[in-house]
């Protein structure tokens, strides 16, 4: 009996696997490093300050926002997610993902906006606003130390396509796409600094550069500038896509939202 | 003004107690230039006091050559139980303020 | 005569603070102790050898005293030798700080000397200098 629940259960592990083994990584899974492998010791040891972390001022934040009821139907987060401990923990880390209602493709900050206008009659909020940032920021962290792990199978394939194309599309001035950053020259210098795997496993994060807090989009219209290439408007729908593919392409990574980033 | 404060949970009377403070504020320098070029007003927290029970304990002039979100970590003695509060003023005016209690048996 | 006074003149704008000029000190950290000798001793000054990001660099001021209400630390004082604003921070403790220590995070711009100078109870100056190499400049660096 046991040994029969044990080999279903391994046929089932392999069928979720499968999307991500049926795909050519650049990277090896095994290869994976997150962006703090690439911080200097300092800044890596802030990250790990669960005091000293700047994040972490915007998370006590989502924390409270989390209680706060909003809208037309007075509800707040907590009103149908209890305690975010449990509730949201894993969570993050399946983002971004379809959302059944729609059938588009959503990040974190999208999925909360949804929960504001579809359930809470309130407005959404804006992209690198304070709240979003604390509240995306607060869920995320409810996942800290949980594997990426996205679907790209179904109705996310086609996302996933166009999510790989753009990160292999060259733009701007400079003529580059991610990969050429990314994937074919990662761990070498530009100036004066290492470059990363361009992982999203840290976000939303608090960059030195910055020095605030910002989401993931932030950090790819900081790419698209950059390379001297036009910054689409935060939540077009070629960075969902790019998320997807980011995801997708750092599965395994641990999450460490609030991330210390240069 | 979002803020942080850890305070060892309880302490003995007369040992040294550590103090750090976390407090959300982008010391802005006056030296950044916004996106149409035009130089974005310094705004930096000026003055930090901690007072322990009322007795001012501990005090800062800070800059805009402390970091964004600025860290400080001091020391205090334990005396009584009783009361931490710190206190910082920008260059805005704008105050802020935390409350710690500190247990001491 | 006016080639003579002219050069003297000149040379004369030209010299630096006398402390300053012999012992390498920051010239605001001579001017805080106005006048009476700044020691060096009693102060360890912590930094990275190389910065992350200017933006934000930790740092470390201990001073060796035993804080009683006789023998303590009455301030310390932080300089920088190259940012925009060279005084970065002044610390008041006194008896009730039981350790004369503070850490913080703090911007520099541009690899540089800091130094940090504590004035004791009994009127006394000492200070500490560390350099430190940064590459991503605050204030300088600015995107």
């Amino acid at each position: 009996m046991r040994r029969a629940a044990a080999a279903v259960a391994t046929a089932v592990l392999a069928l979720l696997a499968l999307p991500a083994a049926a795909q050519q990584r650049a990277i090896p899974l095994s290869e994976l490093m997150s962006g703090s492998a690439f911080l200097g010791a300092d800044l890596r040891s802030l990250q790990n300050d669960d005091f000293a972390n700047p994040g972490m001022l915007w998370i006590e934040r989502g924390a409270k926002l989390w209680s706060e009821p909003a809208g037309t139907k007075k509800q707040s987060c907590a009103s149908c997610h209890e305690d975010a401990k449990t509730s949201m923990r894993g969570v993050a880390a399946g983002y971004p993902r379809i959302d059944a209602e729609s059938g588009r493709l959503v990040n974190l900050e999208g999925r909360i906006n949804l929960c504001r206008t579809r359930r809470m009659g309130a407005e959404p909020f804006k992209y690198e606003s304070e709240e979003l940032l604390a509240i995306t920021a607060y869920v995320a962290r409810q996942s800290r130390g949980v594997p990426l792990n996205v679907f790209i199978d179904g109705a996310a394939k086609s996302h996933f396509d166009a999510g790989e194309k753009a990160y292999r599309l060259r733009r701007g001035q400079m003529n580059l796409s991610c990969a050429h950053c990314h994937e074919a020259n990662w761990g070498k210098r530009l100036l004066s600094e290492t470059i990363s795997q361009g992982h999203p496993n840290g976000y939303p994060a608090y960059r030195m550069e910055w020095q605030t807090m910002g989401s993931l989009e932030r950090r790819l219209r900081a790419c698209l500038s950059g390379v001297r290439a036009e910054m689409l408007p935060y939540g077009s729908p070629e960075y969902l896509d790019l998320e997807l593919y980011l995801a997708w392409r750092a599965q395994g990574l641990l999450i460490e939202t609030p991330g210390v980033r240069r | 003004m979002a803020a942080r404060i850890q305070v060892p949970a309880s302490t003995k009377r007369g040992e040294v107690v550590e103090i750090r403070l976390l407090i959300q504020h982008p010391m802005e320098t006056g030296y950044r230039r916004d996106d149409v070029g035009h130089l974005i007003k310094r705004n930096v927290i000026t003055l930090l006091s901690c007072r322990y029970d009322g007795v001012e304990v501990f005090r800062a002039d800070l800059s805009s050559g402390i970091a964004a979100n600025p860290y400080l970590q001091f020391y205090t003695v334990a005396g009584k139980s009783g009361e931490l509060e710190l206190y910082w003023i920008d260059d805005e005016g704008k105050q802020g303020s935390e409350r710690q209690a500190i247990k001491v048996t | 005569m006016k080639r003579r006074e002219f050069l003297a003149a000149l040379a004369g704008s030209l010299a630096l603070p006398a402390i300053a000029q012999e012992t390498g000190l920051d010239p605001a950290a001579v001017k805080l102790a106005n006048g009476a000798p700044l020691k060096k001793g009693k102060v360890t000054l912590t930094l990275p050898q190389l910065a992350d990001n200017g933006n934000s660099v930790p740092i470390r001021i201990v001073v060796e005293s035993p804080m009683t209400e006789a023998d303590h630390v009455k301030s310390i004082h932080l300089f920088s030798e190259r940012n925009p604003v060279s005084n970065m921070a002044n610390f008041y403790l006194g008896p009730r700080a039981g350790k004369a220590e503070i850490d913080s995070r703090v911007r520099l711009a541009g690899s540089q000397k800091v130094t940090a100078v504590a004035v004791l109870s009994d009127g006394t100056y000492w200070y500490d200098a560390a350099p430190i190499v940064v590459t991503l400049s605050a204030c300088l660096d600015e995107s």
